[in-house]
């Protein structure tokens, strides 16, 4: 029976855990332990309701349902003077949760703090675009956009940003497989040249092990090139690699004489 | 004056070379291959240190253009992406004749270390490649190399473009 | 109907037809100076620009992706082709975020050397941002010094690494390799040159020149409320008047012990930009020659003893059995680090290059986004490219100094 292999997350996986493995965890602290953290929270607290909020590594992480992402914000800039918007992007928890974790990495220039908005949200929803309050979310959307699938509403140009316009698929899904899919391995061919080239071409060389048998000699005799598909074999047949078989050494002789003595 | 008499019979006296037009074309051709600058990735910036002061590409009679249509030998220097591919052999099409190409570091040449979905894996996918080049990133003198290897191919080639075999796609 | 995949000319953003007076060109993604492969759609009223696109991805080779499918310490020569200009500073903030979460710190030795590597990577970075911005906007001579003092530099890398380009020269937990003899001798002679040559070439040559002066007076001009809605960082925020330096507010490594000053350009142009590069460099070698002094004081360890993370040093390994095995499971398995996220802002010579990391316990990063500076610095080009004239838009790009391996990633 061919070995299950789970289609929802086709990342790298571990070959092998310990069955006693335990997680260990980055500790976390509780949001009044920090004064100016605290107060942020309380003002925060005031205009959405809050999920979860932490402490962990020296930055504030509060979770808030996906629909409160712009009056959050909103608050976060004016009230908290978080004036730069560093990152945001997503998570994709599609296989684990079902969902996708949307995050913004903000960052106050004057308390010299910085913190994570986190927030869920259903594969097909669209979270609200803040470009209207930080104009770094342009781009950062787009490429959510284009990554993930994730749409921003209102935002002024919702396309594609890293990947060609007429891609398939978007890439930093779990179910996308790092080689790419069908479509991303013949994309360039099928573009420059036309489908019908494709089997003149050939298909892409994943293998990094891949040898071709004659490269060796080509390459060795750089200096006095042929002309390509010129005959370099010398009259020699094609043959395949082929690889020496494991056999064990029979020391008892044919004849039945004993292996030497030093060989015991 | 005796030293001033030319003896035109003997060996070099005559101020006459004779040669064949394939080795004076060639001579010109290789001597005077003006690149590409077709800096794509990391590579690019070797290949810009290898026509800054240090390296001094130009003594090789090698002077980066930054059109394709004043150019011979095309430098693909860095990580072709599928998004760019188009381009590459766009700017290739645009290259007057004989063109050629040195596909530079690793990246340009198999893919290298981005066996990803977004990277072209091998440009000669797209162009015919004349010289492949390794190294993540090679440096400048290997690229001086490479373009001393381009020469001396080159003269090896016939004058006349039809008689080589184009290392080139099986379709065109 | 032209048919865009058989090779023939096909010129997607002309539009002859059109009844205003506005012409649409491309400026890329092959272009002298686009600094990569930036492709910019402009609209151009005569002379002037009434509208620019940038078109980015030409250099998307899916890194994040990779980090996804590769095991920590696997993923650490891919972070050299980010900003590979300034290998090492990608290194090093990849290394601090996995460090963060780990929660381990670098021997003092190892803090040393990163802090010099940093610095010198600096200035590797500024002294090409002065050659390339130079030759764009029409300078070809600074360009051949600037490389002349870069080429030093590189010797430099060359000798501690072995790599002119992609370094590696950070590890997770500390660096691989102590500094070679002459090493710090070489470092100081170094810097003299860096700082003569400043003063007597680049200075000489660019600083009251009337031609450079006219190219970048008032061009680019970038407000502080801009630079900071638009997620400008590093130079691009302290050329709007913002003093705000990650290694001064947030200061990582040794750069709490370092005495240096924060260059703030007030006049928000190209021009200003400039001159805080070339002042940013003068502090890079005040503080590595504060570091040449800092490395005799220091024992001679370069990994964090972490045996559940990082490997033992070759000589244990070779000679004591459990360091050979905790070896082993780390480099057929990789680490494990805890379940948590961490990110990381670092100062880049570009601006604020961080990583974020979303681990959640496997040898492979759940999740790592680079927050990459060029990256919003190329965002903000469409609005400060409105309005200006076609020749200025070599020297704003230039100005900007963003590199595609980030941008891109």
């Amino acid at each position: 029976m061919r070995k299950y292999t789970p289609k929802d997350n086709v990342q790298g996986k571990a070959y092998y855990t310990d069955r006693f493995h335990v997680v260990p965890s980055v500790p976390t602290f509780d949001v009044a332990t920090d004064e100016v953290f605290a107060k942020q929270l309380a003002t925060l607290e005031a205009k959405v309701t809050i999920k979860s909020a932490k402490i962990m590594l020296g930055q504030m992480i509060v979770e808030i349902n996906h629909e409160d992402n712009f009056k959050a914000i909103e608050t976060l800039k004016s009230e908290c003077d978080y004036a730069i918007l560093s990152e945001m992007s997503a998570v994709d928890y599609l296989a684990k949760d079902g969902n996708f974790e949307v995050f913004y990495q903000l960052h106050n220039l004057k308390d010299v703090k910085r913190m994570r908005l986190v927030m869920r949200i259903e594969q097909g929803l669209a979270v609200e675009s803040v470009v209207p309050l930080y104009k770094s979310a342009n781009f950062a959307e787009r490429e959510m956009f284009d990554m993930f699938g994730i749409v921003s509403n209102n935002h002024p140009f919702m396309k594609r940003i890293l990947m060609p316009d007429d891609w398939e698929g978007n890439p930093l899904l779990k179910t996308y497989p790092l080689h790419g899919d069908e479509f991303a391995s013949w994309y360039e061919v099928d573009k420059i040249f036309g489908k019908d080239a494709r089997e003149a071409i050939g298909p892409e060389i994943r293998d990094q092990a891949q040898i071709d048998r004659y490269d060796t000699k080509r390459f060795s005799r750089v200096g006095y090139e042929v002309p390509f598909g010129a005959d370099i074999s010398e009259g020699e047949t094609e043959t395949p690699i082929e690889y020496s078989k494991t056999f064990l050494v029979d020391y008892q002789k044919a004849d039945g004489s004993k292996p030497a003595e030093h060989r015991k | 004056m005796a030293q001033h008499q030319v003896n035109y019979a003997s060996t070099g006296g005559l101020p006459v070379a004779l040669t064949t037009v394939d080795h004076l074309v060639n001579w010109g051709r290789s001597n005077s291959l003006w690149p590409l600058t077709y800096g794509l990735a990391c590579c690019a910036i070797e290949m810009m240190a290898s026509g800054a002061s240090r390296y001094d590409f130009d003594r090789m009679g090698t002077i980066f253009r930054a059109s394709p249509r004043q150019s011979d030998v095309m430098i693909l220097a860095g990580t072709l992406s599928k998004k760019h591919s188009e381009f590459a052999r766009r700017l290739y099409d645009q290259m007057t004749e004989p063109k050629w190409v040195i596909s530079m570091g690793s990246c340009a040449n198999t893919g290298g270390m981005f066996n990803t979905y977004a990277t072209v894996q091998g440009v000669d996918r797209i162009i015919p490649v004349d010289i492949y080049l390794p190294g993540c990133a090679p440096r400048p003198e290997t690229l001086q190399y490479a373009l001393m290897m381009l020469q001396k191919k080159i003269r090896r080639e016939s004058a006349n473009m039809k008689n080589n075999k184009k290392q080139d796609l099986r379709l065109i | 109907m032209q048919q865009p995949n058989k090779l023939s000319p096909f010129f997607e953003n002309l539009n002859f037809e059109r009844d205003d007076n506005t012409m649409v060109i491309n400026f890329g993604p092959q272009h002298p100076s686009a600094h990569g492969q930036l492709r910019l759609v402009l609209e151009l009223d005569g002379e002037q620009v009434v509208k620019a696109y940038p078109d980015i991805g030409y250099l998307h080779r899916g890194i994040e992706k990779m980090a996804e499918n590769m095991t920590y310490n696997e993923f650490l020569p891919t972070t050299d082709r980010l900003d590979y200009i300034a290998s090492t500073s990608n290194n090093y903030a990849y290394a601090l975020a996995v460090e963060k979460l780990l929660g381990i710190e670098a021997p003092r030795r190892a803090q040393v050397i990163r802090t010099m590597l940093l610095e010198l990577n600096r200035i590797i970075s500024h002294l090409f941002f002065v050659a390339t911005h130079a030759l764009d906007v029409g300078a070809m001579s600074v360009f051949l010094y600037a490389f002349r003092e870069r080429e030093f530099a590189m010797d430099l890398m060359e000798d501690y690494c072995g790599a002119r380009l992609t370094h590696s020269s950070v590890r997770i937990g500390g660096v691989p390799l102590d500094i070679p003899s002459d090493w710090m001798v070489n470092m100081r002679k170094f810097c003299d040159t860096v700082d003569y040559e400043l003063e007597h070439t680049y200075n000489a040559l660019l600083q009251e020149n009337r031609i450079w002066k006219m190219r970048l007076e008032d061009v680019g001009v970038l407000t502080p409320e801009d630079a900071m809605s638009w997620g400008c960082s590093g130079p691009m925020l302290r050329g709007s008047g913002i003093a705000y330096d990650i290694r001064k507010e947030e200061p990582y490594e040794l750069y709490s012990e370092l005495d240096f000053d924060i260059p703030v350009a007030e006049t928000n142009d190209s021009y200003g930009r400039y001159r805080l590069y070339m002042a940013e460099m003068k502090q890079s070698t005040r503080m590595i020659r504060q570091l040449i002094g800092m490395y005799d004081e220091t024992e001679p360890q370069l990994m964090a003893h972490a045996p559940q993370y990082i490997s033992a040093p070759k000589e244990e390994i070779m000679t004591q059995n459990y360091a050979l095995m905790q070896h082993f499971v780390l480099v057929t398995q990789g680490m494990r680090p805890p379940k948590g996220e961490v990110y990381v802002p670092t100062e880049s010579p570009k601006g604020e290059l961080g990583f974020y990391i979303k681990s959640e316990g496997e040898p492979y990063a759940y999740r790592l986004k680079c927050r990459a500076p060029s990256f919003f610095h190329t965002g903000l080009l469409q609005e400060i490219l409105v309005g200006t004239y076609i020749a200025d838009v070599v020297t704003i790009i230039g100005s900007t100094n963003i590199v595609f391996g980030e941008v891109d990633r």
